[in-house]
This record gives C-alpha cells, sequence and structure tokens, in this order.
C-alpha cells in the first residue's frame, strides 16, 4: 500500500495559467547589478516581499544574455510566486521581463531608474509593491491533484553515503512519483560522466537520447577546453573527497542513483527552459547548486529534493528546498540544516520504500506550508548561471 | 551494527558508514543488493564516508562500485586497507 497513489492530493495556489504553487511570494526583482539597491529599499518598505539582488545583467550578448532573461522571466513565471515588481536601469529591458512574466497573467509591473532616479522609482515600485502584498495575502489554497505537482532535483556537497542511502531515496521517491503524472527534474550535466550510458540507457526515445548526449557532449567540450588538471578539488570537490568520494565516475553513479530504478527520461531541456508535459526531465546545468536550484526554480519548478552528505546549506528565494541526509556525523553536527533523516537506511533498520515514504510526507507537509530547514534559516541563494565573460 | 556497505556483490570497494574504524578492527559488511552480509578487518584506520578494500588490487586494476568501473588503482592496495585518491584516479579527465 504506497502512501501516495492517484487520489492523493495536496492545498496549493491556483495560478492564472492553471498552475501550481506551494508558497505565495512577492518578489522584486532586479533586471540588473544597478538596481539591487531600490529593490532592496522596496523591500525594506513593505513588509512580507522578497527582493532578489544579484550581480549581473549589464553588457552581456548572445546566447548569455538570452538565458539572462529565461531565468528572470521564468523565476517570475514561477507558480511559487503571486506578483512580481521588476527595476532596472532602463524600461526597454526592464518591460521586456515584465512582458515574459505578463503571459502568466499574474500581477506584474515594471520601473526604470533613468530619468528618475532611486527615490522616486523606489517610491513608484513600493507603491506597486504594497498594492500587491495585501492583495496576495488574501489568495487561498485549495486542493490540487499530486499531478499538479512538479518537483526538482538536486544532490550536494555528496559524499558515499549520498549514493548508498540520500540518493537511491529520491530514486525511490521518483519511482513512486514518476507514473502519477507529475512532472520531474534532475541535471548536473558533468557529474553524470562516466555513468553517461546508463542515464542514456533510460531515455524514453531515441530524439529524447541524443539531446541528452548532445547536451552532455558540449559539456565535456567545455570542461576539456578549460581545465589545467583532472579536475581533482572541483569535480569532484573539496567536500566530497573529504567526505570519502574518490573519482568523477563513483560520484556520477551515486548521483544518478536520484531518478531511481524504474523512471523513463521523457525529454530533456537546455538551462532555465520549461517542460512541456509531464514526466521525468534533464535538464543540462551546472553542478554548483545554487546555481541549478536557481535554474529549476526559473524552469517552474515547485518543490525540491536536495540529497547532501556532508552538509549542503543552501535553499531558493522562492523554491522550498528539501534537505535528505544519509550520513549520521552529519545529521548529528548540522542538525538544523536536515529535513529527511535516512541515516537508518545505511544501519538496516528501515528499508529503500520506507526512506522513500518518508521523503513523500515531508514532500506533501512542504507542499502543505511546512517551512524546510532551509526556509527557516534564511538560506536564500539566488544565483545566476553564466556561460562566458561579458562584452 | 553494519560498518561497511557496499551495493553490489562484484564491487572491489565498501564504504564505511560509521564513525570509529581502526587499524585491526574486525568489520561487519552488509552487500545492499543481495541483503547478505561479510566480515573484512580494517587493515588502518578509515574515516566515516571513506572506502576500504575488499580484495588486494594491482597498479592499473579497475575498481569496481556499485557493479560498475569507477577509476583506477594508481598504487597497490591490501584488503581491509584505505581505499581513496592516493591510492585511486579517474579514468575521465
Amino acid at each position: 500500500m504506497s502512501l501516495i497513489d492517484q487520489n492523493t492530493t495536496f492545498q496549493g495556489y491556483r495560478r492564472e495559467n492553471g498552475r501550481v504553487g506551494v508558497r505565495n511570494h512577492v518578489i522584486i526583482l532586479p533586471l540588473d547589478d544597478l538596481s539591487n539597491a531600490a529593490a532592496e529599499a522596496v523591500a525594506h518598505n513593505i513588509k512580507g516581499v522578497l527582493a532578489m539582488p544579484h550581480p549581473y545583467g549589464r553588457l552581456q550578448f548572445g546566447a548569455d544574455l538570452e538565458l539572462h532573461f529565461r531565468t528572470l522571466i521564468g523565476t517570475g513565471c514561477n507558480p511559487n510566486v503571486a506578483a512580481v515588481v521588476v527595476i532596472g536601469i532602463e524600461e526597454g529591458w526592464t518591460q521586456k521581463v515584465v512582458d515574459g512574466i505578463q503571459a502568466t497573467g499574474k500581477p506584474v509591473v515594471g520601473f526604470g531608474i533613468e530619468q528618475h532616479g532611486d527615490h522616486d522609482t523606489i517610491m513608484r515600485a513600493s507603491k506597486a509593491a504594497r498594492e500587491y502584498v495585501q492583495w496576495a495575502s488574501e489568495k487561498q489554497r485549495e486542493t490540487c491533484a499530486i499531478s499538479e505537482l512538479w518537483i526538482s532535483t538536486k544532490c550536494g556537497e555528496s559524499d558515499t553515503t549520498s549514493g548508498c542511502g540520500a540518493n537511491p531515496t529520491v530514486g525511490n521517491a521518483f519511482d513512486k512519483l514518476h507514473p502519477l503524472g507529475t512532472t520531474l527534474c534532475f541535471g548536473e550535466t558533468t557529474e553524470l560522466t562516466g555513468g553517461e550510458h546508463i542515464v542514456a540507457a533510460r531515455c524514453a526515445s531515441d530524439a529524447v537520447r541524443d539531446k541528452f548526449m548532445f547536451m552532455f557532449n558540449r559539456y565535456q567540450d567545455v570542461i576539456n577546453r578549460h581545465k589545467t588538471s583532472d579536475l581533482s578539488d572541483s569535480q569532484p570537490t573539496k567536500g566530497n573527497i573529504a567526505g570519502g568520494l574518490t573519482t568523477i565516475e563513483e560520484k556520477a553513479l551515486g548521483n544518478i542513483q536520484k531518478i531511481g530504478k524504474l523512471c523513463t527520461v521523457d525529454g530533456v531541456i537546455d538551462k532555465a527552459e520549461i517542460p512541456t508535459h509531464p514526466g521525468l526531465w534533464f535538464m543540462d546545468s551546472s553542478s554548483a547548486a545554487a546555481e541549478m536550484v536557481t535554474l529549476c526554480a526559473a524552469s517552474g519548478y515547485a518543490v525540491h529534493f536536495f540529497p547532501t552528505g556532508q552538509g549542503n546549506v543552501i535553499g531558493n528565494p522562492i523554491l522550498p528546498v528539501i534537505k535528505i541526509c544519509a550520513n549520521p556525523r552529519t545529521v548529528r553536527t548540522m542538525r538544523e540544516h536536515v529535513d529527511v533523516d535516512t541515516t537508518a537506511l545505511l544501519q538496516r533498520e528501515i528499508t529503500l520504500d520506507q526512506a522513500g515514504d518518508k521523503l513523500l510526507e515531508n514532500m506533501l507537509r512542504t507542499a502543505n506550508g511546512r517551512l524546510t530547514a532551509a526556509e527557516a534559516l534564511g538560506h536564500r541563494e539566488f544565483v545566476l548561471t553564466r556561460l562566458y565573460e561579458s562584452a | 551494527m553494519i560498518h561497511f556497505v557496499l551495493h553490489d556483490a562484484k564491487d572491489t570497494v565498501a564504504v564505511v558508514v560509521v564513525e570509529g574504524v581502526t587499524a585491526g578492527m574486525s568489520m561487519t559488511g552488509w552487500i545492499m543488493d543481495e541483503d547478505r552480509m561479510i566480515d573484512v578487518q580494517a587493515q588502518q584506520d578509515i574515516p566515516i564516508g571513506h572506502k576500504v578494500a575488499l580484495k588486494n588490487m594491482a597498479v592499473g586494476d579497475t575498481v569496481w562500485k556499485y557493479g560498475i568501473d569507477m577509476g583506477k588503482v594508481v598504487a597497490p592496495i591490501q584488503t581491509g586497507q584505505h581505499a581513496h585518491v592516493h591510492n585511486i584516479k579517474t579514468k575521465r579527465w
């Protein structure tokens, strides 16, 4: 008797475009680094809104610029976001972000700083933010089918207990979620190195497989072009190595446990692209934790499974990050960061099915409103992926 | 108490899942896929999360974990010894 089935429901916020979120954020989104100060001032003025400062958005070009817009627009479109105020140095590109978010039907407005100055912009943006946050505060959750929940996963500060315990727990949960019509995501392209043939074999069609191998090889080219060594300390990281992971192949085999034993890979998306149908999606993405989770949020995911070994602490401003850990030393020394403790799995005290159900139970509680440890601790890492230098 | 785990009976290394493993200690291991137990004596201190060798290996040998090739031996390893970056390296990059 499974913990979840076709009839499982959760209480979510239904947005104008039909998507369902599990949080109700009003965000102040800077287009560029010049607008961070104004965005933070608005968040200080209007209680309950969230500023999302970041360091980029100037003189980017080509695919790197497209990714910048796709990430910002996608973040605003995420169903965990009720309304958005965009601030940029000038009105043209600010409006581009507003237009992209407006396609969802949610309240969004933008303000440019040039010819106004910070103070006038902060005043105009604060007036809009106040209206939005009071409007959002009356939004009610409604009963939604489990199939409307989008769940992403990425592991971080992995060690060998990740591959033996925490990652298979996610895999077990994914195996149970996949047949219910949910939309799932995994990524970390370089971290599949040594196991890419396993992922390729799980692809649902030749077209999906070809696209996956294209993304995988493209990332290998980047590594080979820029590397100076065998990437020891970077991939695997110093933390991975301190935790006992020795080679990228070993890390990959542990990483791949997250897609379970049964899930097919049903589609492939580039960074911050939005999936077009239910199933498990591979997203080309960095293995850097905050970058990848930021991309998942931009792709529209509502809840994130984050298995860790040595203790990764990041969260995300709009995407609740659930930390799962099977390392007894980490659970003991970093207790405040752990949502789901699966150390019993490695002592053969619970089965993999029980561990997977423990995670699914936490997922439902999180979807229904329970704050994750990262949310309670104020971890709001918002990190944009860059492809190359600005002009 | 389970001291170490391995995924596949073909694996030549296993993961220590408890703290305090010291040289000379007798350890119980769990083969997860087959749900079977084995015993190995630690020849060195091995930190939690690090690997123990399950057989003697020579330079150039493939290291097996998850039933799959996870790298190559670069310094000889004895059963029960600490297996990590000082004696195993990637075959990629």
